[in-house]
């Protein structure tokens, strides 16, 4: 320790080196984050700028772009909601299942199984899709067309390969299963014990206890699961371009032959043969999908903030 | 309501570990009782055993018997979940549920129960459980806000209304004042007094000052040695405990002359 003389001048606070480089590269990739979703937008609002500028006549098909747009953009939510509302419950269940039923070798065996779940390639799962999960649902759609067709769902005529919206939404419920059900398992197994003895020295059966100290505390991790899930549904190209069978327009018909296709899909299948403005639509509806993505993570982020103060975070 | 509980060769185990040795015990009704003795010794063992949530622990498991007025809590037929809807406990840390108002904190067990209670019902019983628990006062304005927004002092006693709004029998209570400031502890302690008269109060403390206020028997636990199971060394009225112990190890303790 030299205190002898101290050095004129200002004192300045002490920056250590290791803190400074810390800083700076976490800084810059978060800046190199904004950058690269400010380039993809900027690359797309160009892009699509002489499509969305044009006269509707000089358009493929010849329609205006909004009645172009509208049956993908409806088709991809339509995919991606009956992805969501069978994968969401069905993942957490899973995960509370590996978490506090299941007996521990398993748990781990069952994790370790459903992670391996999100590395298959979107195209082998295009693939089951058609080959065993479309054929397998046949029959399943004719009995639900004769039974159910109250349902404007299951008004039917029933598609006959079973190459239909609701199978795409389930080959991409199963798709996001792995991700929501990783997530979920990750914060059911951090909720405090504190908070679960509590729940059980009230005289709280298993279930009990998880729906007072489990469940609350994992909301929002549920919800940020989900919200990756949909957004991987929404984007779900090669799977949905394998297994939908996509010609006709707006129609909550799940089950018919004649189906909308999704954003994704529609440029993956009609980029190569399309040149001028037909590639500009294209990102256009891009673009649309963009601005979707964008929504729903806003909308989800309120959720998650909502009641924030309940959240358990302090 | 309150209860006598009545302990005999009860050995506690943690797998293959033998931690708590050939338990007897009789407490009283009515009353407090206060378990000292060195940190791992097995008190707080014991007082979960006595609501078994020792058993939450995996491979955690007891021996010997636990009788309530008659009911054995060990018996083949007993229901963990009954137990500690009659046996409430209060913890070291204050664990109000985060996710849950004030309110509904309070109510949090009487909702467990089953009980369809009307509006007018709960509301008279969270105003009776937090003015049990003396907290009434600080909290009537605000019984829509969060209860992780209070002090510590203030969640260790929102704990413990939401512990006796369900009117158990027996009220066990492990360090509840260890995270706490002295004023706080007063507090508490103020309120456990009050609290004896409608519960059987099992208290664990590490504060021997606490135990010499409040309680009226003391069990001094104590490890023969080391990695030999916990037993209880003693057990006296609380005076004769700190005045004129029967045991050289609990006057050891008690006098800070220990180890």
């Amino acid at each position: 320790m030299t205190t002898t003389s101290a050095p004129p001048g200002p004192p300045r606070p002490t920056r250590r080196l290791g803190d400074r480089v810390f800083a700076g590269s976490a800084t810059g990739a978060g800046i190199l984050i904004l950058l690269v979703l400010a380039g993809v937008a900027v690359f797309l609002v160009t892009e699509a700028w002489p499509a969305l500028t044009a006269n509707s006549a000089d358009l493929p098909n010849g329609k205006s772009l909004a009645s172009y747009v509208a049956p993908l953009v409806f088709g991809t939510l339509v995919a991606a909601v009956i992805a969501l509302l069978v994968a969401t419950p069905l993942a957490v269940a899973i995960a509370l299942y590996i978490t506090y039923y299941a007996p521990r070798r398993l748990a781990a065996t069952m994790g370790y199984v459903i992670d391996l779940l999100a590395a298959i390639p979107s195209v082998v799962y295009g693939f089951w899709g058609i080959a065993a999960l479309a054929p397998a649902m046949v029959p399943f759609y004719g009995w639900a067309a004769e039974h159910l067709g109250f349902i404007p769902l299951f008004a039917g005529p029933a598609s006959t390969t079973g190459k239909t919206m609701l199978t795409a939404g389930l080959v991409l419920a199963v798709m996001i299963l792995p991700i929501i059900s990783a997530i979920s398992r990750e914060v059911f197994g951090q909720a405090p014990a504190l908070h679960r003895e509590a729940a059980l020295a009230l005289g709280a059966t298993r279930w009990e206890m998880i729906r007072m100290a489990v469940l609350p505390y994992g909301k929002s991790g549920v919800i940020g699961g989900a919200m990756l899930g949909l957004g991987r549904a929404l984007g779900e190209t090669l799977a949905v371009a394998i297994v939908l069978s996509a010609s006709g327009g707006i129609t909550f018909n799940l089950i018919s032959s004649s189906n909308p296709s999704t954003i994704a899909a529609n440029i993956a299948l009609n980029f190569p043969e399309s040149s001028g403005l037909a590639v500009n639509t294209l990102i256009a509806s891009g673009l649309a999908l963009f601005l979707i993505t964008l929504v729903v993570n806003v909308f989800a982020r309120w959720v998650v903030t909502r009641r924030a103060e309940f959240s358990g975070a302090n | 309501m309150a209860k006598r509980i009545d302990v005999s060769d009860l050995d506690i185990y943690y797998s293959n570990f033998l931690a708590v040795q050939g338990v007897n015990i009789s407490i009283e009704p009515r009353s407090i009782t206060a378990l000292i003795g060195p940190s791992g010794c097995g008190k707080s063992s014991f007082l979960r055993s006595l609501n078994r949530m020792h058993e939450v622990i995996p491979g955690a498991r007891v021996e010997g018997k636990v009788v309530i007025d008659g009911q054995d809590l060990y018996g083949p037929d007993v229901d963990p979940v009954d137990v500690r809807r009659q046996i409430g406990m209060v913890f070291q840390r204050p664990n109000p549920f985060p996710t849950m108002s004030i309110y509904d904190n309070v109510v949090a067990g009487v909702r467990l129960n089953g009980g369809r209670l009307k509006k007018a019902q709960l509301d008279e019983l969270v105003e009776r459980s937090l003015r049990g628990a003396n907290l009434w006062n600080e909290v009537k304005d605000r019984l829509a806000r969060p209860g992780s927004g209070l002090s510590g002092g203030q969640q260790q006693r929102l704990c413990i209304a939401r512990a006796i709004a369900v009117e158990p029998e027996v009220l066990l209570m492990d360090e509840p004042c260890s995270a706490l400031d002295p004023i706080s502890t007063l507090a508490i302690e103020d309120l456990m007094t009050e609290l004896k008269e409608r519960f059987t109060i099992v208290i664990v403390t590490h504060n021997m000052q606490q135990a010499a206020r409040v309680s009226e028997s003391t069990g001094f636990f104590n490890l023969s040695g080391v990695g030999q199971p916990g037993r209880l060394v003693e057990f006296n009225p609380t005076q004769k405990i700190f005045s004129n112990p029967d045991e050289k190890a609990t006057e050891d303790y008690i006098s800070g002359r220990f180890g």
